[in-house]
C-alpha cells in the first residue's frame, strides 16, 4: 500500500571495509524494490545525492577509531530516529580492534613513514560505546538477508529476527557432520553466533568467528577441547583474536591464554 | 581582475571509503589539486605481524570489502612463493574462476551503479533506472551471476572462506559448476550489451601519454601471475617490486602514494592490462573491441568504462571455458611446509595490481607484511588527471566543474578503503 511519506534510510560508514553496506547493492533482486518503499536519502557509496535529515532508520557501519569519528557518531545519533549498527567493525571494533591489545604508537611507525600525519585513537570501538544502539546487526560481513530483515522490521514496528544461538544450531539444520566431532578440526562454531548459515564447516573447515560470541557463550570449555586437539595456547590467543577479538566473552578468553 | 577560488568537494560520493578534493585556483591558472584520503587508517600491515600465515588470506580480505577475493590472491601467491610451492592443474583453474567471478561482481557494480549515472546526467543508478530501468536491471543481474561464481567457490560473496594457502578447503565437483554455464552464457550476452552500450556514451576529449602498468603472462590475459610490465619499458619480475616503486607519506592523506622511481606516477587498472594485454584476450572480445571502435592504444580515461566493459565480456568467456575443462582435483589444496624466506605476490585485482611481500619464520609466523593496493598506486595520476583536465573547465558552472572531476575520478573505480589502510571535494579560488 503506498504511503504518504516513504521512511528516509541513511547509510553511514565509519572505520571498515565497506562490506556491510556493499551488501545492500548486493541485493540485486531487491534494490529497486527496497528504493521504492524506502527513500535512500543518505548512502555515499552508491549516490551523490544528499536529502537532509532527520531519518528514520540509519545503518552504521565501521568502528570509532579517530577523535572526529568520535564526534560524528554523535551527529548521526542525534539526526537518526531508530540507529542500528551493521557488522563487525560497527558491533565490536573489527579486526581493528587488535591495536587495542597493544600499543598504537607502534603499528603507526610500522605503516606510516610520517607518523606524526596520523590521526588516530589508542583503541578501535563499537559505536554502542559512544550512543545508544536500538540494535546491532552482526556478522563480518554481515547476512544480507538478515539486513533486509532488520530494514523490514524497523519499517514495521516489529523485532528483528535474528536468532542468538550458536553457528552449531545451524550445522544441524543443514545436515552438516559435525567437523570438530568427525574430522578434529578446531571450530568455533559452539560459541559463535549463528547467522551465516554455517559455511565454514559445510566446506569443510572449521568456524572462524565472524558473527562474534553468541548469547551465554561457553568460552572456557571449548578451550578445554581444543586443547585436547592438540591447540597451544597461543593459537587459542589468536583464534580468540580475529574479527570480534574486541567482544567481551572473546577477549576475555584471549587473555585468559596470554 | 584576477578572481581566486577554492572549490571543495567534501566527501566524494560513488566510491568505496572516505576521500575529498581540494582545487585551488588563480583567476585560469590552477594553482593546487589534492585527492584527500581520510578513511581512517586500520593499520593491517602492524597486526598481521605475529600472525599465522594460514591466516592471512582471511585477514587482508577484510581490507576490501568489494575485493577481498584480489587480497586472498595476492596472499597465497606471496606466501606460496616464499615456502616454494606451485599450485598448477584444476586448482588454478579454480582461482581463475573465482578471480572472473570477483571481476564481473566488481565491474558490473562499478560500470553501472558507480560510473554510468556520470555519464547520463543521474545522481545515482536508482534514479537513473526510473528512466533506464532495463538498463540497470541488467547491470545488477550481472553483477549477481558474478556474485554467484564467488559464492559457489568461496562460501560466499563478500569475504569468502574457502580460500587457503595451498589451495582450497573444499573443491566444487563438476556436477555443482554447470548450473553455472547456463547462466554465465547470459551474462556473456548480458555483457555484449553492455560493451555495445557502453561504447555509445558521450565522451570528453581528453587523452594523455600515460605509463601503464600491469601483469603480463607468456599466454592468458593476467589474473596471479605473470612480469610486471609498462609500456615504457619495465619489465621485471614480481619479486623485483620494490626496488622499482616507492611508496611517499604526503600530509594531508591516510593513503601512501606510490610512483615509479625516477618516472613519477604510473596508471594501473583495467585500462592499462587492456593496452598491455589486448592479444592476450580472446577473439570474442578482440572482435568486439575493434567493432565499438575501442582497440589499443586506448588513453582517454572516461573510455574505462567501455574496457570494463569488454573485461566483463572476458571475464563470462574465460569462466566459460573454465568450467567447460575442469575436472575436480585429488586433493582440494597442495601440500605446505612452512619455512623461513620472503615471499612476494601481485595479481590483477579489478582496480589494478595489488602487491604483497611477506617475510616469514620457519614455522610460518608472519615476521613483517607489506600490501600496496591499487588505488595508492593510482592516486598521483588521479590528481595529476585533474591537472590537466581543469584548465578546460574553467569557464563552466561550479557544480558541472565539480560533477566532471568527480566522474574523472571516478575513471579509476578508486576504492579509498583499501588505500588507506574517497573523496571530498574542496575548490578554492583565491
Amino acid at each position: 500500500m503506498p504511503r504518504k511519506r516513504r521512511p528516509k534510510l541513511a547509510v553511514w560508514k565509519f572505520a571498515s571495509c565497506d562490506g556491510c553496506q556493499l551488501s545492500l547493492l548486493d541485493c540485486e533482486d531487491e534494490l529497486l524494490r527496497l528504493a521504492g518503499h524506502v527513500e535512500i536519502a543518505y548512502f555515499p557509496e552508491a549516490s551523490r545525492a544528499i536529502v537532509r535529515g532527520p531519518y528514520d532508520l540509519s545503518l552504521v557501519e565501521g568502528s570509532i577509531t579517530t577523535p572526529h569519528d568520535a564526534e560524528r557518531i554523535h551527529q548521526v545519533r542525534r539526526a537518526s530516529r531508530f540507529l542500528v549498527t551493521i557488522g563487525a567493525c560497527a558491533t565490536a571494533g573489527g579486526i581493528q580492534a587488535l591495536r587495542n591489545f597493544k600499543d598504537v604508537r607502534e603499528f603507526i611507525s610500522i605503516v606510516y613513514a610520517t607518523p606524526v600525519y596520523i590521526e588516530t585513537l589508542s583503541k578501535s570501538t563499537p559505536i554502542a560505546e559512544h550512543v545508544f544502539v536500538d540494535f546491532e546487526l552482526r556478522g563480518c560481513p554481515i547476512n544480507k538477508y538478515q539486513l533486509l530483515d532488520v530494514i523490514s522490521a524497523f519499517l514495521h514496528g516489529r523485532k528483528p529476527n535474528t536468532p542468538p544461538h550458536s553457528v552449531c544450531m545451524e550445522c544441524k539444520r543443514r545436515g552438516v557432520v559435525c567437523v570438530m566431532v568427525a574430522h578434529g578440526t578446531p571450530c568455533l562454531g559452539p560459541v559463535t553466533h549463528a547467522g551465516c548459515g554455517a559455511i565454514c564447516p559445510t566446506y569443510h573447515r572449521g568456524c572462524y568467528g565472524c558473527f562474534g560470541p553468541k548469547e551465554t557463550p561457553n568460552t572456557n570449555s571449548l578451550s578445554a577441547w581444543w586443547s585436547h586437539l592438540g591447540v597451544k595456547e597461543q593459537d587459542l590467543v589468536r583464534a580468540f583474536r580475529g574479527f570480534n577479538a574486541y567482544a567481551e566473552p572473546f577477549r576475555k578468553e584471549s587473555e585468559a591464554h596470554e | 581582475m584576477t578572481q581566486n577560488k577554492t572549490i571543495k568537494v567534501d566527501s566524494l560520493a560513488r566510491v568505496e571509503g572516505e576521500g575529498g578534493i581540494y582545487i585551488k585556483l588563480k583567476g585560469a591558472e590552477v594553482v593546487d589539486v589534492k585527492l584527500k584520503i581520510f578513511e581512517p587508517p586500520r593499520f593491517f600491515e602492524a597486526f598481521l605481524r605475529g600472525r599465522s600465515f594460514a591466516e592471512a588470506p582471511d585477514i587482508t580480505a577484510r581490507i576490501c570489502g568489494i575485493c577481498p577475493v584480489a587480497y586472498q590472491m595476492s596472499a597465497v601467491h606471496a606466501i606460496e612463493d616464499a615456502f616454494g610451492v606451485t599450485v598448477d592443474g584444476p586448482i588454478r583453474a579454480l582461482r581463475r574462476l573465482i578471480y572472473c567471478g570477483e571481476w564481473i561482481e566488481s565491474h558490473a557494480l562499478h560500470v553501472y551503479l558507480l560510473h554510468a549515472p556520470d555519464f547520463l546526467g543521474y545522481e545515482d543508478a536508482i534514479r537513473m533506472a526510473q528512466d533506464h530501468p532495463d538498463i540497470v536491471q541488467r547491470g545488477l543481474q550481472l553483477k549477481k551471476v558474478g556474485n554467484e561464481i564467488v559464492s559457489l567457490l568461496g562460501g560466499r560473496e563478500v569475504h569468502p572462506i574457502n580460500v587457503r594457502v595451498g589451495g582450497f578447503y573444499r573443491v566444487p565437483t563438476k556436477r555443482e559448476l554447470s548450473p553455472l554455464m547456463e547462466r554465465l552464457h547470459w551474462a556473456r550476452e548480458a555483457a555484449l550489451e553492455t560493451v555495445r552500450w557502453a561504447a555509445t556514451l558521450p565522451f570528453p576529449e581528453f587523452e594523455r601519454d600515460y605509463e601503464f602498468v600491469a601483469l603480463r603472462h607468456p599466454v592468458e590475459y593476467p589474473f596471479n601471475e605473470g612480469r610486471l610490465v609498462s609500456n615504457k619499458g619495465l619489465d621485471i619480475a614480481v619479486r623485483e617490486y620494490d626496488d622499482h616503486f616507492v611508496e611517499e607519506h604526503v600530509p594531508y592523506s591516510n593513503a601512501l602514494h606510490s610512483t615509479i622511481k625516477n618516472r613519477g606516477a604510473y596508471f594501473v587498472g583495467p585500462l592499462a592490462r587492456y593496452n598491455l594485454n589486448f592479444d592476450r584476450l580472446s577473439p570474442l572480445v578482440q572482435e568486439v573491441a575493434r567493432e565499438v571502435g575501442c582497440e589499443p592504444p586506448c588513453t582517454n580515461p572516461f573510455k574505462s568504462i567501455i574496457v570494463r566493459s569488454l573485461e566483463i565480456l572476458y571475464a563470462c568467456d574465460e569462466a566459460l571455458r573454465l568450467i567447460a575443462e575442469y575436472e575436480i582435483p585429488d586433493k582440494p589444496a597442495a601440500e605446505i611446509q612452512p619455512r623461513a624466506a620472503t615471499g612476494y605476490g601481485c595479481t590483477e585485482a579489478p582496480r589494478g595490481i595489488l602487491y604483497h611481500r611477506y617475510r616469514l619464520d620457519d614455522d610460518g609466523t608472519i615476521l613483517d607484511a607489506k600490501i600496496v593496493p591499487p588505488t595508492s598506486q593510482n592516486q598521483k595520476m588521479i590528481e595529476s588527471d585533474l591537472w590537466h583536465l581543469l584548465p578546460s573547465l574553467l569557464d563552466a558552472p561550479q557544480d558541472q566543474l565539480l560533477w566532471r572531476c568527480e566522474q574523472a575520478i571516478r575513471n579509476y573505480d578508486p576504492c579509498i578503503s583499501c588505500a588507506t589502510h574517497v573523496i571530498k571535494l574542496r575548490f578554492e579560488r583565491e
